[in-house]
């Protein structure tokens, strides 16, 4: 459609949320060991509803596996997960897309050989019906109108992130910053309440950085997405976020407005001052 | 899973509905239903006993087998194409079905119309129960796992007297309709093809929908697909299913053609016959599971050609080919799959792709 993707494109999404709770996810000390190692150690925050939530900290602080907790990646060895007061620690990462959890990845996940729309409308997957016996038969019994109205706003979102040149492609002949573009349209086709975003402009340039920037922005203020981001560019950090929280050896040293974290003491010493402004794939576990 | 073909310039898609179809453009899709109709033409001057034959029974068994043996390489497709995952216990499913179709004809007298669905159902249903294992392990163990599916029911099937006729076998009864017997080859190709038509439209159509696409984010990123709100359990399992239902259909197709099905025809040699089809014509590709089957079937035959050929001349006495034939037609089926994997593949649905749009630019290079 012409009209600009904004709230309409996810209308009911707009309704859920008026009589939704304010907190929308609560990590609730939350700890994580792998063997002897301590990823997480007694982590405590809360996100509100239509906040854009960032977790900061250097390389191996826990940032990702705070995420992979919250996505389900991993089961916390201690603590709780709450999403709109739900306990969801024990729930199957695929049951956690029903509730509206979307995010994307680190290192890219795309599905290398399908097409960018059909990565895009496997996103789709848990508001489609149609499944294995209904969608053979495609023309009869309604899974061909189904995917039709699907690709529909499909398509809007296509235009909103712009990759309209792009949608037939095969996602994993992508040159980087577009397939970045291609898992933000992904996790963003699963209708989300909360999008879970793992550094979405690692290795960018400045002007796809911008365009991120402005994407996230959208989708947090005008789609109305409750956003946790990861991110190492305290710029991008710092401009965009409404609160942040600070990771250090899987400790929360710092929780605040971004101006409280730019000048806490604690986190000057952990990690501003010994920034690194490479990207760091892969590193944080 | 078209990708960016080549589309002729002023072709515009102005539908969604336009941008979904199974065929890229009007002509392939003229070409396919040509073709089948062409081949449903063929049995028509033999069955209606005009005095001659457009081919004869030789060829038509050989298009029979190719339609059955292509129905169960699609579910083999679906399975490790598709989804990711290997097995080596096809033919034994394909076995399963053919037994089952003569079991419930047997012992429910059911129509044997109906025992051949009946039949991929049952097939689906054991498929599901050795495709358990999927769900927790993978690649090289889930490999030897469906290598023990394909033990333990040969093994069924030659201990289970009351479902397979155990050593002796069991003779299966023709297909009949409204009391048409189906006896001759000729006919019985109608049966095949309108199968073949169906099995493949419903594929095709199950990857062009939400779980066909599910399977395949399984095979891509399984992780991602899991964050997708893919259940990884229930579509690695319901990809062995449906393998098993197909392999199931082409199973019992090849028992009411074959009249008799005995235990020593599904091998684990057939099961890599499968592996083989599905790998020349290429992995996840609908099309190409046609081209393999057609390729594995023809090269026997194309084998057993040369070394007529040759009979007599100084190869054929310092080789004995002629002797070692059946030795001879089992080696060109590795070497082919050898030579495949090396310098081909994507499969022979790769190279057809290549040669079309090589047509479609003719005379200029891009």
């Amino acid at each position: 459609m012409a009209e600009a993707p904004g709230p309409d494109g996810l209308g009911d999404n707009a309704k859920e949320t008026a009589s939704e709770p304010e907190i929308v996810l609560e990590a609730d000390h939350v700890s994580l060991s792998f063997g002897g190692v301590h990823a997480l150690a007694d982590v405590s925050f809360q996100v509100r509803r239509r906040e854009l939530f960032s977790i900061i900290g250097p390389n191996g602080a826990g940032k990702t596996s705070m995420v992979n907790c919250i996505s389900g990646r991993y089961a916390p060895t201690e603590g709780r997960v709450l999403h709109k007061g739900r306990d969801i620690t024990k729930l199957r990462p695929s049951a956690r897309a029903d509730l509206g959890i979307g995010r994307t990845f680190q290192n890219l996940a795309l599905f290398g050989h399908m097409s960018v729309l059909d990565n895009i409308m496997v996103g789709r997957h848990h508001l489609l019906k149609n499944n294995f016996l209904t969608g053979p038969l495609y023309w009869i019994g309604g899974a061909r109108k189904e995917e039709l109205r699907h690709r529909r706003e499909v398509e809007e979102i296509i235009d909103f992130l712009e990759i309209q040149h792009v949608r037939n492609a095969v996602a994993g002949t992508l040159p980087y910053g577009l397939r970045k573009r291609v898992e933000l349209a992904r996790a963003v086709a699963l209708r989300p309440n909360l999008l879970l975003l793992d550094e979405p402009m690692a290795g960018m340039n400045l002007e796809e950085k911008e365009d991120m920037a402005r994407y996230i922005n959208d989708l947090n203020v005008e789609w109305g997405m409750t956003v946790i981001m990861i991110e190492h560019d305290m710029g991008v950090v710092m401009d965009v976020s409404d609160r942040v929280i600070v990771l250090d050896f899987g400790r929360k040293i710092a929780e605040g407005l971004p101006d409280e974290i730019m000048n806490h003491p604690q986190v000057k010493e952990a990690y501003l001052g010994v920034m690194d402004d490479d990207d760091e794939e892969g590193a944080a576990a | 899973m078209a990708g960016a073909a080549f589309r002729p310039s002023g072709d515009f898609r102005t539908s969604y509905a336009a941008d979904t179809t199974i065929f890229d453009d009007a002509f392939s899709r003229r070409f396919v239903i040509g073709l089948v109709i062409v081949l449903a033409l063929v049995p028509i001057p033999t069955v209606f006993g005009w005095g001659f034959d457009i081919l004869d029974r030789y060829w038509m068994n050989l298009f029979v087998s190719i339609g059955y043996l292509s129905i169960a390489a699609l579910g083999l497709n679906i399975l490790v194409g598709f989804t990711g995952q290997i097995s080596i216990g096809h033919s034994a499913f394909f076995g399963f079905g053919a037994f089952a179709s003569v079991f419930i004809h047997e012992t429910t007298s059911i129509p044997v119309f109906f025992c051949i669905p009946l039949a991929g159902l049952m097939t689906a249903a054991v498929g599901l129960i050795f495709g358990v294992p999927a769900a927790r392990i993978k690649g090289l163990y889930l490999a030897i796992a469906t290598l023990a599916a394909q033990f333990i029911l040969q093994d069924f099937f030659a201990r289970a007297d009351w479902f397979s006729g155990g050593t002796h076998g069991s003779v299966a009864r023709p297909l009949e309709i409204f009391g048409y017997q189906f006896r001759s080859v000729h006919a019985y190709w109608w049966i095949v093809l309108a199968y073949v038509v169906v099995l493949f439209l419903a594929a095709t159509n199950l990857m062009r929908s939400r779980d066909g696409r599910a399977l395949i984010a399984v095979r891509d990123h399984y992780l991602s697909a899991e964050i997708m709100g893919v259940n990884l359990t229930k579509y690695r399992i319901l990809s062995f299913g449906i393998a098993s239902f197909y392999a199931g259909i082409g199973g019992a197709l090849f028992a009411h053609h074959n009249l008799f099905v005995q235990v020593e025809s599904f091998t684990i040699f057939f099961s890599i016959l499968f592996l083989g089809m599905v790998i020349i014509g290429g992995l996840g590709s609908i099309m190409g599971t046609i081209f393999g089957t057609i390729f594995i079937t023809m090269l026997p035959e194309a084998t057993e050609a040369v070394t007529s050929f040759m009979r007599g001349g100084a190869i054929d006495r310092a080789l004995n080919l002629g002797g070692g034939l059946n030795y001879l037609k089992e080696m060109a089926i590795g070497l082919a799959i050898i030579l495949f994997l090396i310098f081909e593949p994507e499969g022979l649905a790769h190279r057809w792709r290549q040669i079309k749009a090589y047509w479609k630019l003719y005379p200029f290079s891009y």
